[in-house]
């Protein structure tokens, strides 16, 4: 801690007369999460000024700048008190961590005093001040500050019954330290396990022996000799290594060559990379079918940061979907607002780069918030990680002016001690800037590789290693990173308008790995690449050379620049208010050579640190497990269905999706929420292309985690179909390999999935998970083959578990299907509310016995066995049914039917119209009502039509089509089956309990 | 006259400037995207344009209270050439011409005093801070015209239906003296109301608290006009959150009603202003 005696300072306060809303809503908190009654809470802030100023001009600059003279009053140089509040907490900012108010705080002092100020310094810091009514114990301020009010791992706390003045600057008092250092490779097994750990590399024993290898070779010890390295490692190497061969650059598992065993067949197989075999494999398959029938949407897969297809002439559409699991579990807030910001980079740093993000989708998987088990050590109530991480998405959405246009939440205990954090973006680009192709990374020796955005400091420190390994309770605070929303919109807008004026060749994020997996892979392209890390901007001196090679500190860019336009990237950097940095060049000479002024880091050969990775060899089982149907007596439908609505998987979204803003930039025609009253759920999202022509993209996710358990194949398929009939129900058509127009889909597959690599002692069963992966991707391969839907990009996570207290909390594995396609018009969008009282009710597609894993059998405590099962021939013969029938407009509402089955896709399309639906179910012949109407089978719809338009759609659909009943315009729901009635309830308490299932939880 | 000219001022997390500028486009206007820093270089001129917009955003995230940082920077910068911007500002406006603000933008206006500028002293007299709710909210509300406004900008809207999505919307006066002089001069010229057009405080009606409902002000002359409701995000019948079911009714007109406000404004500067 400094004391800064001779440094001004300023508090500011709401006056008496202004109500408290932020104090009001901590109040809350304290309540719901600790059960803490705080009385009145009163927020301040403080800020202190680290600049030159004379006592009038802090003055003048606290009363004109600072405050807002309707709502403040304001102290300066002087510690407010209030006798009337019984406990006092400080939250600072630790030393280091992004801190927007106070750098905003001193671009308005430079403004107002109009200097010039050296923006890599930070002159002003921020801090909150809260006093609070009641008298807290110590502990009891502790667990507010720390759970409410902030979290250890970024902030500084201060607390205690009086006001105190404890002047804590978060200054980074660090000496200079360019050292680099050699470590000895040329050691026994044990030995080299030891250097990983010690260094957090999560180098396994193959990769440091093939490591050891490398510098044992004597063509490489001459090399190293004659530009002045020893023969070991730098530390700076030793950490590329650990980088580039994570698990989350190098997707190691993904790449293994498994050996597969079916015990319920006894068959055997080896699987050489699931991602060649199943991914990439599927995608091939697709884009020689569309080659073959000169179909030309398919741009770009795999290869790039995010993939690329065609939307028209002029135009490509980029997206992406990540996940940022880890860091959400140790800081909600931090973890996701990185996510979210950090896969916006994605799509940005596409090709040449420079797209219009147009939208966010996000799907998010917790714990329950009513979670009641003992915490372990490290791990954080859920209703706590749902809160950060809603928060985290709102201000990364919102703060960049990307609207976030829809998602899903799935609450589960497995997810309690990692949860999952899937951050989907899109954009549109420009096909061609000034006569190149948009798409395409070129790069040549002799380009400049320039850093551009924010300043580098310790932040990230070994997040894709960390991010490669399971958490417990050390995991590393350094691996928690503050995203700043509005950096990176300055510099997004600046690569915006540099791409369009020609002026970057290309470029990329940088993310997980910092500059060495940034240049790192930009280098792959021109051979070589040689960077001065001297040159390298600093949040604060004393990093070492390494640590500024791997550093994730967030809202940066890696720039490939031609040298005749640097001049003009500079002017523009300096319009936009954007650093940038040159910071070396590409080179063709084979090697990644890493400098620090005159000292040699690192220079490791490309050929090897790309493509010298020993492949990992794992083993895979797969076993039905044992299972059988339960026996569920007589229900009340009535009942059933109320509490199937209120369930936490079911019940409305509304309280989080209100605070995202989800029609910023005024093109998401189909909201999250529409209809008369716009309380209507929807299947998909649409986004027009522009804000004239009728094209838009149209946005699902399919996500069904729960089924896995009983069989992960039909789990996969299921969301796979859940992602497709979505996007079918709102009125986009299935992709045609053999019709040129340029109506893409595209897919972007997303695993989550616990620890699988099989040890005796560790993972016990870690063979029968991995062979649950293999069935997960053997059902992707069926599927996208099957409905020419190509994966354009992915991602896997593999270490998906939370370890503590010698307990292990692992998240089921998990795949999420995010899907884009185009909607050729806009104005045909179909919504799932009911539209007028006397149109017709069907039913599209089959009902199965499949209650197994259903939210029915849960109410019930049961799982079941049969698993909703994807029949793929009769669900495409279907869905090109519904795309006939929408040509001739034919359908006035479709709703998909998923969690809770009929039952409940009937309730959700009354809500918000102010009419209800008289159903009879008896048609229904080989199923009894709990089937029929709470059975989850796939590749269905609910949908609503004209009563004059009957033959033609009866004709269409034939046997597809079970007419089901009308739209009343009395609000009820009435389900009779047989001549008995099933369910007879007005809609109003329907729409309450799915309105209020997730009340107060953010 | 030729065509009319409106500037739409982008930069440091203004983020609606598109549908800003598509807005003007539909309405007929010629209109230019414009960083703020180009006007602070002095490579763009305010005084060639009719109309300056100040869109939606997270200028600097909010920080410091919302549009409060970029008020300061428009209030107390220097340009290239060593002159007050907000003295050109001032000069845009005495020369009769017109500034509109949504959402941030109305938050820079009111910060920097150009709005409701009762006194005529360019002080500060109302503020829009965090929702009384706590939350940032984007939902459709109903706004109801003050009958008595001058503002060219509401012309022959009587009662219109716009998304707002803010966290910070809440307008407080500084005094009942200001509260009053706004009642009292129509400068209050749209209010949160139901369905039926009836003025209330109920929420979500009434999404933010804001005192006297107050959704929109102008300054006297009519020519200073900001909201916090976004007519730019309502341009085609296809932002409206119930549009299907409008169009069943065949109750489906093409354009959104959101356009209203712009075409209004460019039609008004054809008529009434000479020259540039």
């Amino acid at each position: 801690m400094v004391n800064k005696e001779n440094h001004n300072f300023v508090e500011i306060f709401l006056k008496e007369e202004i109500e408290e809303v932020k104090g009001q809503k901590i109040a809350r908190k304290a309540k719901a999460y600790l059960n803490l009654n705080t009385g009145r809470i009163k927020t301040g802030k403080l800020f202190y000024i680290h600049y030159d100023l004379s006592a009038k001009q802090v003055e003048d600059f606290a009363n004109h700048a600072l405050k807002d003279n309707i709502l403040h009053q304001i102290f300066v140089n002087e510690h407010y008190r209030d006798e009337n509040f019984s406990s006092f907490i400080l939250v600072a900012k630790l030393p280091g961590v992004t801190d927007d108010e106070g750098i905003s705080a001193q671009k308005t002092m430079a403004d107002y005093f109009n200097i010039d100020l050296d923006t890599t310094t930070q002159h002003i810091f921020s801090q909150q001040l809260y006093f609070i009514e009641n008298e807290l114990t110590k502990a009891q301020m502790q667990r507010l500050a720390e759970e409410v009010l902030g979290n250890k791992l970024i902030n500084h706390f201060e607390y205690g019954k009086q006001r105190i003045e404890a002047n804590y600057i978060p200054e980074v008092h660090l000496h200079s330290d360019k050292t680099v250092s050699y470590i000895d490779i040329l050691v026994n097994d044990a030995k080299l396990l030891k250097i990983s750990d010690d260094r957090l590399l999560s180098l396994n024993l193959e990769e440091l022996k093939a490591i050891k290898h490398y510098y044992s070779d004597p063509q490489i010890q001459e090399i190293r000799k004659d530009i002045g390295l020893k023969t070991q490692p730098t530390d700076c190497e030793m950490e590329i290594f650990g980088q580039t061969w994570s698990e989350h650059c190098k997707h190691k598992e993904f790449n293994a060559i498994i050996e597969y065993k079916n015990l319920d067949t006894n068959e055997t197989e080896t699987v050489d990379s699931l991602f060649k075999t199943y991914i990439k494999g599927s995608t091939d398959v697709i884009q020689q079918r569309l080659k073959k029938a000169g179909n030309n949407w398919l741009i770009k897969v795999f290869s790039d940061n995010a993939g690329v297809v065609r939307v028209d002439e002029n135009r490509l559409f980029v997206w992406k979907v990540e996940t940022h699991n880890s860091p959400s579990a140790i800081d909600p807030y931090g973890g996701a607002i990185t996510g979210i910001l950090g896969n916006n980079r994605d799509p940005l740093g596409t090709g040449v780069g420079g797209a219009e993000l147009i939208f966010n989708t996000d799907v998010l998987c917790f714990g329950s918030p009513f979670y009641e088990k003992e915490l372990l050590k490290g791990q954080l109530h859920p209703k706590r990680v749902f809160a950060g991480v809603r928060q985290g998405i709102e201000d990364g959405g919102n703060k960049s002016g990307i609207p976030t246009v829809n998602g899903s939440i799935i609450f589960d205990d497995r997810y309690s001690g990692k949860p999952l954090v899937y951050c989907g973006t899109g954009g549109i680009m420009p096909e061609q800037y000034k006569g190149q192709d948009s798409w395409k990374k070129e790069i040549d020796p002799g380009d400049h590789i320039i850093m551009a955005g924010g300043l580098v400091g310790k932040d990230g420190i070994h997040g894709a290693t960390f991010s490669s390994a399971e958490i417990d309770e050390s995991s590393p605070a350094s691996a928690v990173q503050i995203g700043s929303p509005i950096t990176q919109k300055l510099l997004s807008d600046f690569i915006i308008d540099a791409t369009r004026k020609g002026l970057i060749k290309c470029s990329t994020d940088n993310g997980a790995g910092g500059l060495s997996s940034s240049v790192g892979e930009l280098a792959r392209i021109s051979g070589g690449a040689f960077v001065d890390l001297a040159k390298v901007p600093l949040k604060y001196s004393g990093l070492k050379p390494w640590e500024i090679f791997i550093s994730e500190s967030q809202e940066r860019m890696t720039l490939v620049i031609e040298k005749e336009n640097l001049t003009d990237l500079r002017t523009l950097a300096q319009k936009y208010e954007v650093e940038m940095t040159d910071i070396g060049n590409f080179t063709d000479s084979g090697f990644l050579e890493v400098r620090y002024d005159n000292m040699m880091v690192a220079y490791l050969k490309m050929d090897f640190l790309f493509n010298g990775t020993p492949r990992k060899k794992l083993a895979a089982e797969w076993q039905s497990p044992p299972t059988s149907e339960p026996q569920i007596g007589q229900v009340d439908h009535n009942d059933v269905l109320l509490k199937l609505l209120s369930s936490l998987n079911i019940c409305s979204r509304e309280e989080v999706i209100r605070q995202y803003d989800h029609e910023v930039k005024g093109r998401t025609v189909l909201k999250p929420l529409m209809g008369k009253e716009g309380k209507s759920p929807q299947d998909a999202a649409v986004v027009r292309v522009d804000n004239h022509s009728y094209e838009g993209i149209a946005v699902s996710n399919g996500i069904i985690p729960r089924y896995g358990d009983l069989d992960p194949y039909a789990m996969s398929a299921g969301s796979f179909d859940e992602a497709v009939r979505q996007i079918i129900s709102i009125g986009g058509k299935l992709p045609d390999p053999l019709d040129d127009s340029s109506r893409f889909w595209s897919a972007n597959d997303n695993f989550c999935v616990p620890d699988s690599v099989y040890d005796k002692n560790k993972n016990p069963d870690g063979k029968f998970k991995l062979g649950k992966l293999v069935n997960m991707n053997k059902a992707l391969y069926d599927m996208a083959v099957f409905f020419n839907i190509p994966m354009t990009s992915g991602k896997d996570s593999m270490k998906n578990d939370f370890t503590a207290e010698g307990k292990k909390i692992s998240v089921p594995p998990t795949i999420l299907y995010s899907m884009a396609a185009k909607i050729d018009d806009i104005r045909n969008i179909v919504t799932s509310d009911f539209k007028v009282a006397g149109d017709l009710i069907y039913q599209l597609g089959e009902t199965y016995n499949e209650l197994g894993r259903s939210e029915f059998y849960k109410l019930f405590g049961e799982k079941g066995r049969n698993v909703p099962q994807v029949r793929k021939e009769k669900a495409k013969q279907l869905y090109e049914l519904v795309v006939k029938a929408n040509e001739k407009s034919l359908i006035e509402s479709s709703h998909d039917l998923a969690d809770g089955g009929l039952a409940v896709a009937l309730a959700e399309s009354c809500f918000g119209t102010g009419l209800g639906a008289k159903i009879d179910i008896s048609s229904f012949t080989k199923l009894t009502p709990d089937f029929i109407l709470f059975s989850e089978s796939h590749s269905r719809f609910l949908v609503s039509i004209v009563p004059s338009n009957k033959e033609e759609f009866e004709d269409i659909f034939g046997e597809r089509a079970n007419l089901l009943g009308i739209v009343t315009s009395e609000a009820k729901l009435k389900i009779d089956y047989k001549g008995k009635n099933l369910v007879d309830t007005k809609i109003s308490p329907l729409y309450d309990a799915w309105h209020n299932g997730l009340k107060e939880q953010t | 006259m030729k065509r009319v000219r409106a500037i739409v001022v982008a930069g440091f997390g203004i983020n609606c400037e598109q549908e800003m500028q598509a807005a003007y486009q539909k309405a007929g206007a010629q209109t230019d995207i414009i960083h703020l820093n180009d006007i602070f270089n002095e490579r763009v001129s305010l005084s060639d344009y009719h109309i300056i917009n100040f869109p939606g955003g997270f200028s600097f995230g909010d920080d410091l209270g919302s549009g409060k940082v970029m008020a300061n920077k428009m209030k107390y910068k220097q340009t290239k050439n060593g002159d007050e911007f907000f003295k050109k500002l001032k000069k845009f406006v005495n020369r009769g011409k017109y500034i509109l603000g949504i959402c941030n933008g109305f938050q820079f206006l009111v910060k920097m005093g150009l709005l409701p500028n009762t006194m005529r002293d360019l002080h500060q007299e109302v503020t829009l801070t965090f929702n009384k709710s706590g939350k940032f909210e984007d939902r459709w509300c109903y706004l109801k015209v003050n009958k008595k406004t001058n503002t060219p900008f509401l012309k022959n809207i009587s009662m219109i239906y716009l998304p707002i999505r803010h966290g910070e919307g809440r307008l407080i006066f500084a005094n009942k003296k200001i509260r009053e002089n706004i009642k009292k001069n129509n400068l209050n010229c749209m209010s949160y109301c139901n369905k039926n057009g009836k003025v209330t405080s109920k929420y979500p009606f009434n999404p933010n608290g804001s005192e006297l409902n107050c959704a929109a002000l102008t300054d006297k002359t009519g020519r200073i006009f900001g909201m916090m409701p976004h007519p730019e995000a309502f341009l085609s019948v296809y932002n409206h959150p119930a549009w299907t079911y409008l169009k069943r009714k065949n109750r489906n007109k093409e354009k959104g009603d959101g356009l209203r406000i712009f075409e209004n404004i460019v039609k008004h500067v054809k008529k009434n202003y000479k020259g540039i």
